[in-house]
Parts: C-alpha cells; structure tokens; sequence
C-alpha cells in the first residue's frame, strides 16, 4: 500500500496556460450515463458485499433493474432533446443482457467507455492478471458489439486496485493501439484534464467526472432533494463558465437511469440541462473527444507548465 | 491470496435477466394502455397499516421504522402505534374530502387485534391487502421453507377469514422476500404482489406454481423513505409528487395510461406537522382532471384485460 497513488503532480488552479475549447467554448459539457447490470447473487467478494440482504435482494437490485427497464429511454430522449450525445459507463456484460440499449445508443452515436463487467464484481482481492483479463474483456466486449476502440476507464463500483489504471492504459494499448485506453474517471482532483504517470509513459489523461454532480452520490450518499439537486447543477456549471473565460473547464454530469430517471427527479434535471444548454459558449461534448482534444492541444504544454513551475521547485528543494 | 478464478466467470451472461422471475422488457416499447373515461394517470394510494413489536427479534434484519433502542423500546412503539390510533383518521378525513380511493395494505395481526379499526375500513368498502404477519415477521433468503409457508397462509387466510374479502394483493414487511415467497403466495391465491420495485406498470411474474403480477409500488417516493431515510423537507414530499405528477401525465400522452402510487403511513404523514402536506397533495390530484383514483386491483383488472 502507498500513502499517495503518485497518478499527477501537484499543479495549482493558477496560471495555468489557458485552454480553449473548440468554437472558443469556456466549458466542455459532457454527460456520463451510468448502463449498469447488478447481478440478483453474484459471487462473493470478501472485501466487499454486493447486497445487504441474503438472496435475493430484492429492494436493491429491483430499483437498478428499473434504470434498464424504464429509466433508460426516458434519459435518452431527454438528452437527445438537448444535443447531448451521452458518454456511457457501461457494465458490458449488459451488451448480451440488453443489446436493445447498446443499439439505441449506437444509433445515437453515443461513446462506450468500460465500467467491467458487472457493477457486482469489484476489483478488491484480484490478482494482476486476473484484473488485465477483466478489463481486457470489458474493452473487447465494447468493440465487439459496437467498434468502437474503448477510451475511458472507470472502475465497476469505483473500486480499485493499485494497478487499475497502468492495466487500463496497457490493455487499451495492446489490443487497439496508443489512441484507445486514454483516459480515466477513477480520480476527482481537478475542473480540468490533467496528465497521468503511468508506468507505460502512455499519453494518458484525467477527465473530470464529478462525484459531487453525480446523481447517486446526491441522492444516496448526500440525501439531496430533487429540485435542490437541479439547482446545484446549475450552480457547478455558472462557476465553471465563469471561470472558463480565464481557462477551458470540464463538467460532467454523471447519471444513473435508475436515480435521475425516476418521475420524482427528472424534471429538475431537465431543467437543468436546458440552462446549461442554452449558453453560447458551451462545447457539448463526448468523454473521447474531450481527452482526444486535451491530448492534441494541451498535453505537451501542460506537462512542461508542470516542470517549470512546480517541479522545477522540488529539484531546487533537493539540491 | 487473489481471488478464485470462478470470479472471472459468468454463468448467467446471456441475453436478458440473470434470473427466471419475469422477462427483460422495455417500458417505453409495450403496448400503451387506456384508463377509463381517458384518464393518464391512475393513482393509487397505497396506506400501510403496520404492527411493530416491541419484543422485535430483528431476524435477519431490523425492519426499517421498527425498534432501535434496548427493550422495552416504548418511543418507537408507541410512535408507531400513533398512525393505527391518531393519524389513520386524519388520513380518513382527507380521503374523503378529496375523494380518494385508498387501498390498505394491513398486517394481518394487526386486523384480528383490532377488530374496530378492521371494521372501519371494511365499511368504507376500500380494498385491503395483506402486508404480512407483523412487521416482525420477515421473508428472507435462506428462511426455513415450511416456516415460511406457514407463516404466508396464516396471513392471507387469516385476513380473509376476518375481513371476508378477497385478499389479491401483497406486500412483504420491509418488501423484502426469500427465494420461496412467490412461489407461496401464488399457492395461497395471491394474484400480484409489490415488492420489486422495477417497473412503473404492472408486468408479470412466474412462480413454479403459475403466472402472477407485480404491481409498481414505488419505494423512492414513499413518505418513508423522502422523510425518514432522506430527511427532506415535507414541503420537498410535495414537490416531488407534484413533479413525477405532471412527469407521468406527460409520457401518458405518447406511451399510454401510467400509474402514480404513493405508499404512505399514518405514523408518519399522520403527524399534525405533517397531515396537511399529504392533503396538499390529495388537492393537487384530485383538482387534475386526467386523475383516475382507484384501488389496485381496479387497476390490475384495468391493465390485464388490456393485454
């Protein structure tokens, strides 16, 4: 175990060089909806327990099953209706569950991004191995039913291990090339990309993907009220407008269908997109693009911003 | 030590559910179904009559709303009690003022303990539905199977004995239930129950024993689980209502009739604080002209003669 996951050196939120987003958008807009398949009694895990109830769970795993079942297409038509093409964490066992959800999306051209397998297996306890053959699976689970060349990377249920992002980096590598496995969600350290070690040296990026705006996390974990949560939303993106005149900023809202689909949330979430929307300077975007953008124009500028104004300090400090 | 290799595998990744409860389906995709008179939204009103014992033995689980403190816990028993003595008739009052069509979902101890309060309900010729033995008695995986089925068969027999109605409808205390539950409600003449909480429509369920239906009695909007689990505000209960409301009425105009069903508990909306929240809501519903309140069985019998 580390004390710090050494992924990004310290590089503070000022002077930075600026970015500018495609059109001279102040803000990259991006939506991550979360197509998840829980299993009813996935194997045991001992560092962690999918359900609190022995099988079957029914209250946990019949609301998640409401997300495929009736959130899904309401989402969907709702982002449509805005221009947001969705950037989908996806468990991709879901690809042989419900492939119904993986061609309407396809036919959107919406991005697929890994999410593992199923949001009921975690990394905890797998070997190296044994987490390369998971996400290698995820990543050629995704092409197979949809071509595309996986991007991004978030852990199933944000769990991790010490080696999840090198072995993302590497797989997206072996199999499609350096242009696939370039960015990841896992980390919250920033409102802009930012450039990841690896220990393959790869072009690799941070995409904000905002715990904070994520639907569960407010519902659940925060216990926001519905119309709050819509407010909060707005309130994320004013700043992030406000201060992407200074340097392009990044906000994500992160989406389960099973959260923010219910009747009792949607409308506040509609809303909310229709004021994020509305503003000129706004690049609606896609996960991919983002990073493909960020890699293209800002990678090699940031990363010698680091060295002279931050690294360049501890080499001093050593001498 | 990592972990067995058989984490990596995946017995049930094949087209649809990972189990043979009901058949993967799309809400947006099934047939739209009308209401009578052309209303959008059929509202259920779904009141739990609850029986929390204070000897609770919290096998496997404490039920959510039942005793928390050392025996004998008297502030949570007799809080729970309050919604069966207090707040049940202010609920009365304001069903009849709005016109509401409840259906009571009562747990069967509860009934024969109280025969007055049965018998009110009985006269008022609303629907009853069993929600178990007390709340207490919980269905849970691994649960001995005879003891099971004979605690399901005193529920429902029971409280058609006493009350004399038909008793179609089920909830499970805590609406969590064992790999058997189904199968024994379905023996015990049960046609739907409402514990998974996937679908805004009815859809059906199998059983070894035969086909029956599961109603959609959302946990998320219940007064329980904003007030109590959420802890928002009840001016933030009414707002909810009112905006998965006009949400449900919207996609009726293209997808057919829905259902808004709202699980409420006298101990909890019965409050004086509280009461006059849940009669905003009652006015606001009642005052749409595209409102159809109903029990749930008129609903079910609306929806399968349509399918």
């Amino acid at each position: 175990m580390k004390s710090n996951p050494e992924y990004y050196d310290y590089w503070p939120y000022q002077n930075r060089p600026k970015i500018t987003w495609p059109g001279g958008a102040k803000v990259a807009f991006w939506v991550a909806p979360n197509i998840e398949f829980y299993e009813l009694n996935p194997p045991k895990n001992p560092h962690r327990a999918a359900w609190p109830q022995p099988n079957p769970a029914v209250p946990g795993y019949s609301i998640r099953d409401y997300g495929n079942r009736v959130g899904h297409i309401r989402q969907m038509e709702l982002l449509e209706k805005y221009g947001i093409r969705g950037s989908i964490s996806l468990s991709t066992a879901l690809c042989d569950h419900h492939p119904e959800i993986i061609e309407m999306c396809s036919e959107r051209d919406w991005e697929f991004f890994s999410h593992g397998i199923y949001n009921t297996r975690y990394t905890y306890g797998m070997s190296e191995q044994q987490e390369r053959d998971m996400i290698k699976d995820s990543m050629e689970t995704i092409y197979r039913s949809t071509g595309q060349k996986c991007a991004g990377y978030l852990a199933p249920a944000l769990s991790h291990s010490d080696h999840t992002i090198d072995l993302f980096a590497e797989v997206g590598s072996e199999l499609f090339g350096n242009d696939a496995g370039i960015y990841t969600c896992d980390l919250f350290h920033d409102d802009q990309p930012t450039n990841i070690h690896t220990r393959s040296n790869k072009r690799f990026v941070s995409i904000p993907y905002s715990l904070e705006m994520n639907d569960t996390i407010a519902f659940v974990v925060n216990k926001i009220e519905p119309r709050r949560y819509g407010q909060m939303l707005k309130d994320n993106f004013d700043r992030l407008y406000q201060e992407g005149e200074e340097s392009g900023t990044v906000m994500c809202i992160p989406t389960h269908n099973y959260q923010v689909s219910c009747p009792h949330r949607i409308k506040a979430f509609e809303e909310a997109l229709d004021y994020i929307t509305s503003h000129d300077d706004v690049w609606v975007a896609t996960g991919r693009e983002i990073a493909e953008y960020y890699r293209d124009n800002y990678f090699d500028m940031m990363k010698a911003d680091i060295d002279d104004r931050v690294l360049s300090l501890n080499t001093k400090g050593a001498k | 030590m990592a972990l067995d290799n058989s984490y990596l595998q995946y017995p049930e990744r094949s087209y649809g559910m990972d189990h043979n409860r009901y058949d993967w389906s799309m809400l947006a995709q099934r047939k739209p179904v009308q209401w009578p008179n052309g209303k959008k939204l059929a509202v259920w009103v779904n009141v739990g009559l609850q029986q929390f014992p204070l000897d609770q033995k919290g096998v496997p689980f404490k039920v959510p709303g039942g005793m928390t403190m050392p025996y004998p816990d008297l502030r949570h028993f007799s809080l729970r009690d309050y919604g069966n003595r207090v707040g049940l008739y202010r609920f009365l009052k304001a069903f009849d003022k709005y016109g509401v069509k409840p259906t009571f979902a009562i747990n069967t101890e509860l009934a024969e303990q109280n025969p007055y309060l049965l018998d009110v309900i009985l006269k008022r010729e609303d629907e009853l539905m069993c929600h178990g033995w007390n709340m207490d008695s919980l269905h849970f995986g691994g649960q001995e199977q005879a003891a099971e089925a004979e605690l399901v068969t005193k529920s429902v027999q029971r409280l058609r004995e006493i009350s004399g109605q038909a008793i179609r409808g089920w909830i499970s205390p805590a609406k969590n239930q064992s790999e058997n539950t189904p199968e024994l409600l379905k023996a015990n003449g049960i046609d739907f129950h409402c514990d998974w909480v996937n679908d805004d429509m009815p859809y059906a369920f199998n059983t070894n024993n035969g086909s029956m239906w599961s109603m959609p009695l959302s946990t998320e909007l219940s007064d329980q689980f904003v007030l109590m689990n959420n802890l928002h505000s009840e001016q933030s209960y009414v707002e909810q209502i009112i905006d998965a409301t006009s949400m449900l009425a919207a996609e009726a105009d293209s997808q057919g009739g829905r259902i808004l069903a709202l699980q409420i508990h006298p101990w909890l909306l019965g409050q004086p604080h509280r009461i006059a929240k849940l009669e905003q809501v009652l006015a606001h519903l009642a005052a749409r002209d595209d409102v159809w309140f109903a029990h749930a069985s008129e609903i079910l019998d609306c929806y399968t003669k349509q399918q």
